[in-house]
């Protein structure tokens, strides 16, 4: 097991397109082990997404289980992941280990239905809701090249308290 | 020796306050740092960390020109600026009520007591002009549970009719 590097944005890399996983073979195994440990080596360690340690794959991991005080699933590997369902909207302060030292507030949905095959290729659906579900938005956005700054909202948009339902 | 300083510049807002400065801060070869822009009662004003590596005289001299063109005030002021120092703040505190006189002191005066650092503040007057309502939002960093300085804060402001109301920042590093 080894910690990986972490892309840094301004590297352009983080803005590509990560492609579908085929093989379900012991070099992914190995992959993932070395992507968990650079999570939980991490600041904030609650996920990752392949693209942020170089490696052009729609695979991420996500795992709040260490907050006791959250709902979560504990630690889902997210392999070719797919949101189904989307339900509420929240703006909450993000950060990324690929964006040193900067946070800000993004609107992400409340509640998230994922379906994802794991490490074994099963295809597996996870109901996540409020930070986990949060942590999951930022991760698949990687996959597709996005950072939360291109989901920035201004400060001043937290005030209004808003309450709108998305459907997909 | 590069040198921070930090520019305020406040006066009648009008087209391309900004643009007019950047541009000559760019030509000069300054660099830009943190900066936060507003309006505050119908002003313009911006404080603005600048760098440069040039001359510091010949700078302050045209910006200040600049500010005698379009009528602002300005004041430039060498600072020990540094980047990346954020901190991270773990609770939001919202206030409203009736404007009366205080209610920023009362208010942050609890805080210094519990041991809140504020790390951010911005307040609004709204409502009519025979009835204002004062409406602030801080950011702060607190060791003290949430619900201790929701407890101090209703204590001191809840019977003037004052609501405070504090949510949890948790900020997700992914
Ligand atoms: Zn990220």
């Amino acid at each position: 097991m080894a910690v990986l590097d972490i892309l840094q944005y301004p590297d352009e890399r983080l803005k590509q397109l990560s492609v579908e996983v085929s093989n379900f073979d012991t070099s992914l195994q190995y992959f993932i082990n070395d992507l968990l440990e650079t999570m939980y080596a991490g600041p904030g360690g609650v996920g990752i997404a392949a693209p942020q340690v170089g490696y052009f794959k729609r695979i991420a991991i996500v795992d709040v289980s260490k907050n006791p005080k959250l709902v979560s699933n504990g630690c889902m590997i997210l392999i070719n992941p797919e949101i189904k369902k989307w339900e509420g909207m929240k703006i909450g302060r993000e950060g990324c280990m690929s964006v040193p030292d900067f946070t800000g507030n993004v609107i992400r949905a409340e509640a998230i239905e994922v379906h994802a095959q794991n490490v074994e290729g099963k295809w597996q659906t996870f109901s996540c809701v409020g930070y986990e579900a949060r942590a999951v938005q930022h991760e698949l956005d990687h996959l597709d090249g996005l950072l939360f700054l291109d989901r920035l909202v201004s400060r001043r948009t937290d005030l209004f308290q808003r309450k709108k339902y998305k459907k997909k | 020796m590069a040198q921070w300083f930090m520019l305020t510049l406040v006066g009648k807002d009008r087209v391309g306050i900004v643009a007019r400065v950047s541009t000559l801060l760019f030509e000069q070869g300054a660099h830009l740092g943190e900066a936060s822009m507003m309006r505050l009662g119908g002003n313009f004003t911006i404080m603005l960390m600048v760098r440069t590596e040039n001359d510091v005289q010949t700078l302050k001299m045209l910006l200040q020109k600049i500010a005698n063109d379009m009528d602002l005030h300005i004041h430039i002021e060498n600072i020990d600026g540094q980047l990346h120092q954020h901190k991270l703040p773990n609770m939001r505190i919202s206030v409203y009520g009736a404007d009366r006189m205080g209610i920023v002191a009362t208010v942050t005066n609890i805080l210094v007591e519990v041991g809140f650092n504020i790390l951010d503040l911005e307040s609004d007057v709204g409502g009519s002009q025979a009835q204002p309502i004062y409406i602030m939002h801080i950011e702060g960093y607190s060791e003290t549970p949430q619900e201790e300085v929701q407890k101090s804060l209703d204590a001191a402001v809840a019977k003037d009719g004052i609501s405070t109301r504090i949510s949890h920042i948790d900020t997700l590093i992914g």
